[in-house]
C-alpha cells in the first residue's frame, strides 16, 4: 500500500448528502478479477450519459476538477453495499482523500485498506471546505496527516482526529495482514482454549 | 459477580484475541462465508505466498452474477463466466468447499449460512457482503467486510475491528394484520434514518420481535446495513433452537446439549445498558413502501409521497427533491395511486420460504395485471425445492409470474436481471438507491405479500384491501 504522509491536491465539491455506493461505482464493474482500472468508472451515472458522452455539469468533468485528489461530500458519504470497488475506483481516479461529516462504517474501513484517508469534520467545517473547493480559481488543499491538519487556500488550519493504529498504517503504508500475523501465538492460544470451551464450533463446520 | 453485559457484548468479548492500545479488537471468526466477487482477496494470498488459516470453517457459494434461467447452458455473459470460472479455480487451489451453481444447496450467502446450519447463535460470522447482518437474527455477531479484511479472515481467521456501540431496537405490541417483519424494519429505518444506526450493533427486542418467526427475524436483521449499522443481532430463545436443530452442520448429540446451555446465557442481561436505545409501538405500523431513494425514504401505504418543503433541512430538502424527480413523482401523490411495470419477489431480504408462502397466497386464483411483468427468485435451491413440493411454482405461474433459479438476481442486478429505465418496480429487496435495479429503474420496496398485490393490480396496493375484496 502507497504511504500517506502529505496530499496536496484540487479538492472537488460533492454537496450531496447520501452518496451511496451504487453512485460511487455502479454495480456491473463489480464483475472484475482486479483492483485497478476502475477510476474511468467511478460516479459513472452522474457522470456519463447513457451513449457514454460526459454530462458536462458533473463537477469532475468541469476544469480543474478532473484532477481532483481529493472529495469534499455531504453526510453519511459510502452508505450502501461493502464493495472495496469504491476506493479502488477512487484510487483509481487519483483521489486520496475523502471529507465529510460523517462516513458509512464499512466505506470507511475500506479507504485505510487502500491507502485513502477519510476524514471527519464538523458541520462548519464542512461548509467551509465546501466553499474552497467551490472556488475554481483555487480549490487546492493540502492533508498533512502528520500534524493531523487540513490547510486551506486562506492559510487557515482544521485540526481533525484519527486513531493511532490507522494513522502508523497510512504514514508507513503497512500491510495489516503483516501486522496481524505477528499474533499468530495469541491465535493459536485462542483456538486451544475455545475447542475445549466450545468443541461443537470444531466439529460441525467442515463436512 | 460480573457487571451485566449485553448480548453483542457477550459474543464480541468472547472472540476477541488482541486489543491495541488505542482500541481496536482484533477478532476471531468462527464462521468466513465467501461469494464468486473476491477474487481478488485469493489473488492477494497467491502473491503473498499465504494459504487460508482454517478452511474448514470458510464456505463459498456462488450468487451474485449466476443467471436464474436454466443452468444447463453456458452463461452468456462473458464477464459473468469469467467471475463462475474464477471462483472455481480459486476455491478448488485454496481447498476452500464451494456450493456451486450446480449444486442444489446454492443460493444466496445470507440464505445458505443459516439453512445449512453454519449460523449459530453466539458466533462470529464474517462475509464480503453489506447484507451479512441477517445471520444476526440467530444471535451470531455477523457483520460485512470489504475484499482486503476477507484477505486478511482468509489469512488470519481474525479481523481488527474498532469495537461499535450498542443500540436496542425495541419494538412491542401486536402488529396489525397485514404487516410482517419487512415493514416493521422499513419503519424502524424511516424513525431512525439510513446513518441512524451508523457506528452501532444493534440488538432488535420486544414483544413483536420475539413473536416473529425466525425467517421474519432474518427479515430484520438483514436491513441493519440500511440504517447504517455494523451489525443487527436477536436474543436466541426455544424458536431459534428449534430452528437449528437437526440442520446439516449444527451440533448433534452431546454437544447439541452443550451448545444449547451456552446459547441460554447469550440474551442480554436484564440491568444491561445500552448505548442508545429507541422504542416502536407494533400496533402503530402499517404496511410500508418507500417512495424514494434510499431505505429511510418510506412510506404507510395508506400515506402520500412527502413534500420536500416540510424537510427539516436544506440538506435532506435537496436529497429528497432528487429523489423525487429520479423517481417521477409529484407530492401529495397516494401512495396508492402509483402504477408499476415490474415485480420483483427475492432477495437475502425476502426469499425464504414463508416470503414465497406469503406472496403465494396473494397470487393464488389471481392473474398478473397486464401492464406488469413479475418474477419470483426463490433463496435456495433447497428453498425452490420445498416451494415446489407446497405447489408454489404452479400457483405463481398459473398467476402469469415468472419462476426462477436462486440467486441475488434484481435485487443488485448484475446477472443479467434487471429493469429497463424509467420503469417502475415493486421489489422485496433491500436498497432502492438510483441505478440500484438497473440505470434509471425505479425501486418502491415492500413485503412479498404487498409484491404479489402489486402485480396483481398493476399499482402499489394496501394488502389489506385487497384482502377485504376476496
Amino acid at each position: 500500500m502507497e504511504q500517506f504522509r502529505k496530499l496536496t491536491g484540487v479538492a472537488a465539491p460533492m454537496d450531496m448528502i447520501n452518496i451511496d455506493t451504487d453512485k460511487i461505482i455502479p454495480k456491473l464493474h463489480l464483475r472484475t478479477i482486479k483492483r485497478t482500472g476502475l477510476g474511468k468508472f467511478l460516479f459513472e451515472e452522474m457522470r456519463y450519459e447513457t451513449d457514454g458522452s460526459e454530462k458536462p455539469d458533473f463537477i469532475l468533468n468541469k476544469e480543474p476538477y478532473r484532477n481532483a485528489k481529493i472529495i469534499i461530500g455531504g453526510d453519511n458519504f459510502g452508505c450502501g453495499s461493502s464493495r472495496e470497488h469504491a476506493p479502488w475506483a477512487l484510487l483509481d481516479f487519483g483521489v486520496r482523500c475523502v471529507i465529510s461529516t460523517s462516513f458509512a462504517d464499512i466505506f470507511y474501513n475500506n479507504c485505510f485498506k487502500n491507502g485513502i484517508l477519510p476524514i471527519r469534520v464538523s458541520k462548519d467545517e464542512l461548509d467551509a471546505l465546501m466553499a474552497d473547493a467551490s472556488d475554481s480559481e483555487n480549490p487546492e488543499l493540502t492533508i498533512d496527516l502528520e500534524e493531523m491538519l487540513i490547510r486551506r487556500p486562506n492559510g487557515a488550519a482544521i485540526s481533525f482526529d484519527l486513531e493511532e493504529f490507522r494513522r502508523a498504517c497510512l504514514l508507513d503504508g503497512l500491510d495489516d495482514i503483516g501486522i496481524t500475523m505477528t499474533k499468530n501465538a495469541s491465535i493459536d492460544t485462542f483456538e486451544e482454549k475455545q475447542k475445549r470451551d466450545q468443541p461443537w464450533l470444531y466439529t460441525a463446520a467442515a463436512e | 459477580m460480573s457487571a451485566p453485559k449485553t448480548l453483542f457484548a457477550k459474543v464480541w468479548d468472547a472472540h476477541e484475541v488482541d486489543i491495541t492500545e488505542d482500541g481496536l479488537s482484533l477478532i476471531y471468526a468462527d464462521r468466513h462465508l465467501l461469494m464468486e466477487m473476491q477474487p481478488q482477496a485469493f489473488d492477494g494470498l497467491r502473491k503473498a505466498g499465504l494459504k487460508v488459516r482454517q478452511p474448514e470453517k470458510t464456505i463459498g457459494v456462488m450468487d451474485h452474477v449466476v443467471p436464474t434461467t436454466d443452468r444447463s447452458l453456458p452463461i452468456d455473459d462473458p464477464v459473468s463466466r469469467m467471475m463462475v470460472e474464477q471462483a472455481f479455480i480459486d476455491f478448488k487451489e485454496f481447498g476452500v468447499e464451494l456450493l456451486d451453481l450446480f449444486d442444489e444447496r446454492q443460493g444466496i450467502v445470507h440464505v445458505i449460512g443459516p439453512e445449512q446450519g453454519i449460523t449459530l447463535p453466539g458466533v462470529t460470522l464474517f462475509c464480503g457482503d453489506s447484507h451479512t447482518a441477517t445471520n444476526g437474527a440467530l444471535g451470531a455477531f455477523a457483520m460485512a467486510v470489504g475484499t482486503s479484511e476477507v484477505e486478511h479472515l482468509l489469512a488470519t481467521q481474525t479481523v481488527p475491528i474498532a469495537r461499535p456501540k450498542s443500540m436496542r431496537v425495541t419494538v412491542d405490541g401486536t402488529l396489525p394484520a397485514g404487516c410482517t417483519a419487512k415493514d416493521v424494519i422499513l419503519a424502524i429505518i424511516g424513525r431512525i434514518g439510513t446513518a441512524g444506526g451508523t457506528g452501532y450493533v444493534i440488538e432488535y427486542a420486544g414483544s413483536a420481535i420475539r413473536e416473529l418467526s425466525i425467517e421474519g427475524r432474518m427479515t430484520v436483521t438483514n436491513m441493519s446495513v440500511e440504517a447504517g449499522a455494523r451489525a443487527g443481532m436477536i436474543a436466541p430463545d426455544e424458536k431459534t433452537f428449534e430452528y437449528i436443530k437437526g440442520r446439516p452442520r449444527a451440533p448433534s448429540g452431546k454437544a447439541w446439549d452443550a451448545a444449547v446451555a451456552y446459547w441460554r446465557t447469550l440474551p442480554s442481561d436484564p440491568d444491561a445498558v445500552f448505548d442508545k436505545e429507541v422504542s416502536l409501538d407494533a400496533s402503530e405500523i402499517a404496511p410500508q413502501v418507500t417512495w424514494g431513494t434510499n431505505p429511510e425514504e418510506v412510506a404507510p401505504i395508506d400515506g402520500k409521497v412527502p413534500d420536500p418543503r416540510d424537510a427539516g433541512d436544506t440538506d435532506r430538502r435537496r436529497m429528497m427533491e432528487r429523489s423525487l424527480s429520479y423517481m417521477g413523482l409529484q407530492p401529495g401523490t397516494s401512495m396508492r395511486d402509483i402504477e408499476i411495470d415490474r415485480v420483483f419477489i427475492g432477495s437475502c431480504t425476502n426469499s425464504r420460504i414463508e416470503d414465497l408462502e406469503a406472496a403465494a397466497a396473494v397470487a393464488k386464483g389471481r392473474k398478473v395485471a397486464d401492464r406488469v411483468s413479475a418474477m419470483v427468485v426463490p433463496g435456495s435451491g433447497l428453498v425452490k425445492r420445498e416451494a415446489e413440493r407446497r405447489g408454489l411454482d404452479k400457483i405463481f405461474i398459473d398467476a402469469g409470474f415468472e419462476w426462477r433459479e436462486p440467486g441475488c438476481s434484481m435485487c443488485i442486478a448484475m446477472n443479467g436481471d434487471f429493469i429497463q429505465p424509467g420503469q417502475r418496480c415493486a421489489s422485496t429487496s433491500n436498497r432502492n438507491f438510483e441505478g440500484r435495479q438497473g440505470r434509471d429503474g425505479r425501486t418502491h420496496l415492500l413485503s412479498p405479500a404487498m409484491a404479489a398485490a402489486a402485480a396483481v393490480t398493476g399499482r402499489l396496493t394496501d394488502i389489506r384491501e385487497l384482502d377485504l375484496d376476496r
